[in-house]
């Protein structure tokens, strides 16, 4: 099966400390590469204020993963993450088809470049030429 | 008879109330797309500061009749705010 990549973010309880988030994230890591994931980046994004309460919680702390796999142990993972208390929400995101999208739009776009790259300076060229038209006319009306 | 009278009054100021605003705004100066200018080709539901700019008071996705983006770039801009909704970095509502 092909390759996926996913980014799964979750929220942790704000009173649980650093070490504890350390632990919870650990576990998540440790669960997905038994599965056959692999973790591409870990990132832990800090305490921050939640846009709106959950379980009556006004803060929480962020934790970012990304994960490359087939998409079996995310669903191993998320079903940990439901009965864990200390996880507030978390959310699974895949990234590959986008960014693979994105890279097309990039690449078309370097083409074009490529192909008419003299349609930028032609136009400059002009734009330069008006200008030095209008003041030889100054310049002859002064005269 | 004299209703007939009046609804047809009633038409004619419909009609005219519609096209009063018509005029200045068509003077309004053609919005061209953020995204596109930058050669943006993702938005990321992370970046909190570059969503915010696309949500007004009320907490609502900003219509692109405002804001003037392309199709493609609401697209994805939408996308983006609503999954940061989700994961609580913006609000589903605020007042």
């Amino acid at each position: 099966m092909a390759k996926r990549t996913y980014e799964v973010i979750f929220i942790v309880d704000p009173e649980a400390a650093d070490e504890e988030v350390m632990r919870l994230s650990e576990g998540v890591q440790k669960i997905i590469t038994s599965q056959g994931g692999s973790i591409v980046k870990t990132e832990m994004m800090g305490k921050r204020q939640l846009a709106y309460e959950i379980k009556h919680k006004k803060d929480g702390t962020y934790v970012l993963l990304e994960v490359e796999g087939s998409g079996g142990e995310i669903a191993e993972v998320e079903r940990r993450m439901r009965v864990n208390d200390q996880i507030l929400r978390y959310m699974t995101v895949r990234v590959d088809e986008a960014r693979r999208r994105a890279q097309k739009l990039k690449d078309r776009r370097a083409r074009k470049a490529a192909k008419q790259p003299s349609n930028g300076k032609a136009k400059r060229a002009a734009a330069v030429d008006f200008e030095a038209d209008e003041d030889d006319q100054a310049n002859r009306s002064e005269a | 008879m004299s209703t007939n009278y009046e609804e047809r009054d009633l038409g004619f100021e419909r009609e005219y109330d519609r096209t009063m605003p018509r005029g200045p705004r068509r003077m309004q100066r053609r919005k061209i797309c953020r995204f596109c200018i930058e050669k943006v080709d993702l938005i990321d539901f992370k970046d909190v500061k570059l969503l915010q700019s696309y949500i007004p008071e009320r907490g609502k996705i900003l219509p692109r009749r405002i804001s003037g983006v392309c199709a493609a770039h609401q697209r994805m801009l939408a996308e983006a705010i609503k999954r940061a909704r989700n994961i609580a970095l913006l609000p589903y509502a605020a007042d």
